[in-house]
């Protein structure tokens, strides 16, 4: 059962367009790998299936509801939640606030117990300005704030970035953790490895648009390599 | 070419107002002079400058109660004028210094209380009859005639002179420099443009065109008073004349001026308060929902653009890669 | 002792300029946007509590309560219809919006009362005048104490507000990043209409003690804005804590310049306020901080 239906999405900034007709699906459980070159658009894409860029073209639907106009907030009560790039916590506020500021309506596993618990390094933290983290720490804390609106689709964008690869590992150890509970996830890589080994599908842009779709498992990485970069255009 | 005799046969034919006109209409017309002096000079700064004053009043009061101080010393009357207008801008560049250091909000505000502290200080002198005003009694050796045509060919040349400086500092190499600090502050000073020296150039301009402003409303009325002369009221004419004739543009403030000139002509008797009203409220419309102001849109729908400033990028429509 | 009891009286004048300022503040903090009609919006409040004083022959205390959620709600329609356009627009705009608006509101009050001053003293009862003599050169006024508890009172609960609470949360996050904000399922748009009602309904509460303390008429906003911002820079932008204290060392400042010369009075305001902007190079850090 697709949990989101994505069609013919057009995202602009101005003149210039950053993702030109995209369709893809996200079955209930699933894990999807968004990877791409920088540039390809997959930032823009998330951050329109998150509702904070408004398409130019295209259809979003949710769970059955098209959400193509609906505001950022209000999707988060629908149960989208995205971990924005460069995490973007708010620095005045401590770690608690963090958590506690992105608690909606939507019950769930998720509160500041369970997220200390999937984050346990975070436990010492609590009341920490977030300014003053570290980046593998303030990476947990972005996502158990996405956590906290207790979300039935989880995006993250580049949680890697800027992070020590001992780091990422511990990142993306949680995350397995949460993948294995039967959350579904979209997740931005630019890592080739760890997004293939951790997701069940995989789409690649390029320049806006899809230019590869697949199973993660089957798919053999030099044809992945040569979408990524464009080697092999269809006709 | 077409430009330049376009503007010299303008020149002439405006010059010869007083020599055709009765004295009343010659004031009237200074008036409207006056605030195309305004206006121009407000838009060198937030339009093309990106700094908004709310204290330009200052220059203002500094330029009328230059001209009678001067006046009051010896000085024959037209001197004293010129005089007062270069105290004014001479007074610009020490505030400049600190002024410019401060961001939008304090910029503004600040300047209004450095017209208020100035106001404060002219309240307090007896010689420039305190708060109860004083008047240029040495233009009375003038016949009314004279005076006023005389007032009038000085406002003609201080407009004529403040646009044309504007005019060519925004055609020099500094006028592109400016054009980008206006659009993106950091990114032009990161390109080596010394954004503070510009910003203090169209300062210092504008305070010299205020002044030369406010030697000009004392010439015309005869009588000020620091309460109408320092007022914000006149930072308020020149926010809704740029506003509505268009910020940023060249042509914009001379339509916003004549706009204003003809609101006041036909309102003031009547109305009072609600021709006020009219005016903040038509501001802020503006502000919001039409920000290029009249000529602005005009410019940008008919694709004119009457006197040669400026650049305009030309988008190509070039056909989709397969 | 007179410069002593200048100073006291200072900090009761320093306390009246700080609760004028408070909504000023937060809108500053919450949105980056000096509200140049926040004077006028005040003087607004206080004619409105007028007019329920003229109608109801309540205490003026009374009134302002009835009148205070006319003023929320005023706020909140502000912001939806105004305010929000201008914040999309770049700097100079919300500065040129809010201008036209100041002379909007003076002008439909010149219109609806006349020219006229007014004062609530009045009606406030011996309140207005009532004072201790401490000793002979000291002089205490009830109504000083009054303004200077509530202006105690209101900056502190406005910090418990914001540390606290999940609304202060919110509208701290949504001060610091509007975008992220909206990622985590925070309303921004109706965030900052609060904010904005807030701000008006304290800047009316400004307005009661303006009409108590003294008197007003239709252009009195101008001058009251003034004060506020001065008192908002002096204090350091975007800090509440420093606004409280930035209104007291407004008033001190006028009420010591006025000892030298009465006209000095608010010119030494006007000192104090460039000496502050000065030093300072452009104002403090622009987040909208919370003293830990």
């Amino acid at each position: 059962m697709s949990l989101l239906h994505v069609e013919a999405l057009d995202c602009r900034y101005g003149l210039l367009q950053a993702v030109r007709g995209v369709s893809f699906e996200v079955a209930q459980g699933e894990t999807l790998a968004l990877i791409g070159a920088n540039g390809a658009g997959k930032t823009t894409l998330l951050r329109s299936l998150a509702g904070a860029h408004r398409p130019h073209g295209g259809r979003v639907v949710f769970d059955g509801a098209d959400i193509t106009t609906l505001p950022a907030h209000s999707r988060v009560e629908r149960g989208i939640a995205l971990v924005p790039e460069g995490r973007r916590l708010f620095p005045g506020l401590t770690v608690e606030e963090n958590l506690k500021v992105a608690t909606g309506r939507r019950r769930g596993r998720w509160n500041v117990k369970s997220v200390l618990e999937v984050f346990p390094l975070l436990r010492p933290r609590l009341q920490l300005l977030a300014a003053n983290l570290s980046g593998g720490e303030q990476q947990a804390v972005a996502i158990g704030r996405a956590l906290m609106s207790n979300p039935r689709l989880l995006m993250l964008d580049e949680v890697s970035l800027g992070l020590a690869p001992v780091v990422v590992d511990s990142v993306y150890r949680s995350l397995a953790g949460i993948i294995a509970e039967g959350a579904t996830v979209v997740l931005v890589e630019q890592d080739l490895t760890r997004a293939l080994k951790v997701a069940d599908r995989v789409v690649c842009m390029l320049e806006g648009r899809v230019v590869l779709e697949g199973d993660a498992k089957s798919l053999d990485r030099d044809t992945v390599v040569k979408a990524y970069f464009g080697l092999r255009r269809t006709a | 070419m077409l430009f330049t005799a376009g503007t010299g046969l303008l020149a002439v034919l405006l010059a010869s107002v007083p020599l055709i006109f009765d004295p009343d209409v010659v004031q009237k017309l200074t008036t409207l002079l006056i605030l195309v002096l305004l206006a121009a000079m407000w838009n060198a700064l937030a339009g093309y400058g990106g700094l908004l004053s709310v204290g330009q009043q200052a220059f203002i009061g500094i330029g009328a109660y230059g001209t009678v101080f001067f006046a009051d010393l010896g000085v024959t009357p037209y001197l004293a004028m010129l005089l007062a207008t270069v105290v004014a801008g001479a007074i610009s560049l020490p505030i400049s210094l600190f002024a410019l250091r401060l961001r939008s909000a304090q910029f503004a505000i600040g300047m209004w209380v450095i017209a208020e502290v100035i106001s404060i200080l002219v309240r307090l002198d007896q010689n420039l009859g305190a708060g109860t005003g004083i008047s240029l009694i040495q233009l009375n050796q003038y016949a009314p005639n004279f005076r006023q045509a005389y007032t009038f060919w000085l406002a003609l040349a201080f407009a004529i002179v403040f646009m044309a400086a504007l005019f060519f500092l925004l055609r020099s190499p500094l006028g592109t420099s400016l054009q980008a600090i206006r659009d993106d502050e950091d990114a032009a000073r990161s390109l080596g443009v010394r954004v503070a020296a510009r910003k203090r150039l169209l300062f210092v301009l504008a305070g010299f065109g205020c002044g030369a402003a406010g030697v000009l409303i004392v010439a015309n009325t005869l009588f000020i008073e620091p309460g109408s002369v320092f007022s914000v009221q006149w930072s308020a004419y020149m926010i809704f004349m740029v506003l509505v004739g268009g910020l940023g543009t060249f042509e914009g403030p001379i339509l916003g001026a004549i706009l204003l000139f003809a609101i006041l002509q036909t309102t003031v008797s009547q109305g009072g308060p609600w021709y006020l009203v009219g005016l903040g409220a038509t501001a802020a419309l503006f502000a919001l929902l039409l920000p290029r102001g009249l000529w602005g849109t005009i410019e940008e729908r008919l694709g004119l653009r009457l006197l040669p400033v400026g650049y305009r990028v030309v988008e190509e429509k070039s056909a989709e890669p397969t | 002792m007179t410069v002593v009891n200048a100073v006291l009286q200072g900090v009761f004048l320093g306390a009246f300029y700080a609760v004028l300022a408070c909504g000023l503040s937060i809108m500053f903090g919450v949105m980056r946007i000096i509200n140049l009609a926040h004077g006028d919006l005040a003087v607004l409040g206080a004619y409105i509590t007028l007019v329920i004083v003229d109608r109801l022959g309540v205490s003026p205390f009374i009134a302002f309560l009835i009148a205070l959620p006319v003023m929320i709600a005023l706020g909140y329609v502000l912001h939806l219809t105004v305010l929000e356009r201008s914040l999309k627009s770049g700097i100079l705009t919300p500065l040129l919006a809010t201008f036209g608006l100041s002379i909007v509101i003076q002008n439909l009050l010149l219109i609806t009362f006349s020219p006229d001053v007014h004062s609530l003293g009045r009606s406030a009862g011996t309140l207005t005048t009532a004072s201790w003599q401490v000793t002979s050169g000291l002089s205490v006024s009830a109504l000083g104490i009054l303004v200077l508890v509530v202006a105690v009172l209101v900056f502190g609960a406005l910090q418990v507000f914001l540390s606290r609470t999940r609304l202060g949360w919110t509208m701290r996050a949504t001060a610091e990043d509007a975008d992220a904000a909206e990622l985590v399922g925070i309303d921004s748009r109706g965030t900052y209409a609060w904010a904005t009602a807030l701000a008006v309904a304290i800047a009316a509460l400004g307005g009661l003690f303006l009409g108590i303390r003294s008197v007003f008429d239709p252009v009195s906003g101008p001058t009251q804005l003034i004060f506020a911002f001065e008192a908002v820079v002096i204090g350091g932008m975007g800090s509440l804590r420093g606004t409280l204290v930035g209104g007291i060392a407004l008033g001190v400042a006028q009420t010591l310049g006025a000892q030298v010369n009465p006209e000095f009075a608010v010119i030494s305001g006007h000192l104090l306020f460039l000496v502050v902007l000065i030093a300072r190079f452009g104002g403090g850090r622009m987040v909208l901080r919370v003293a830990r």
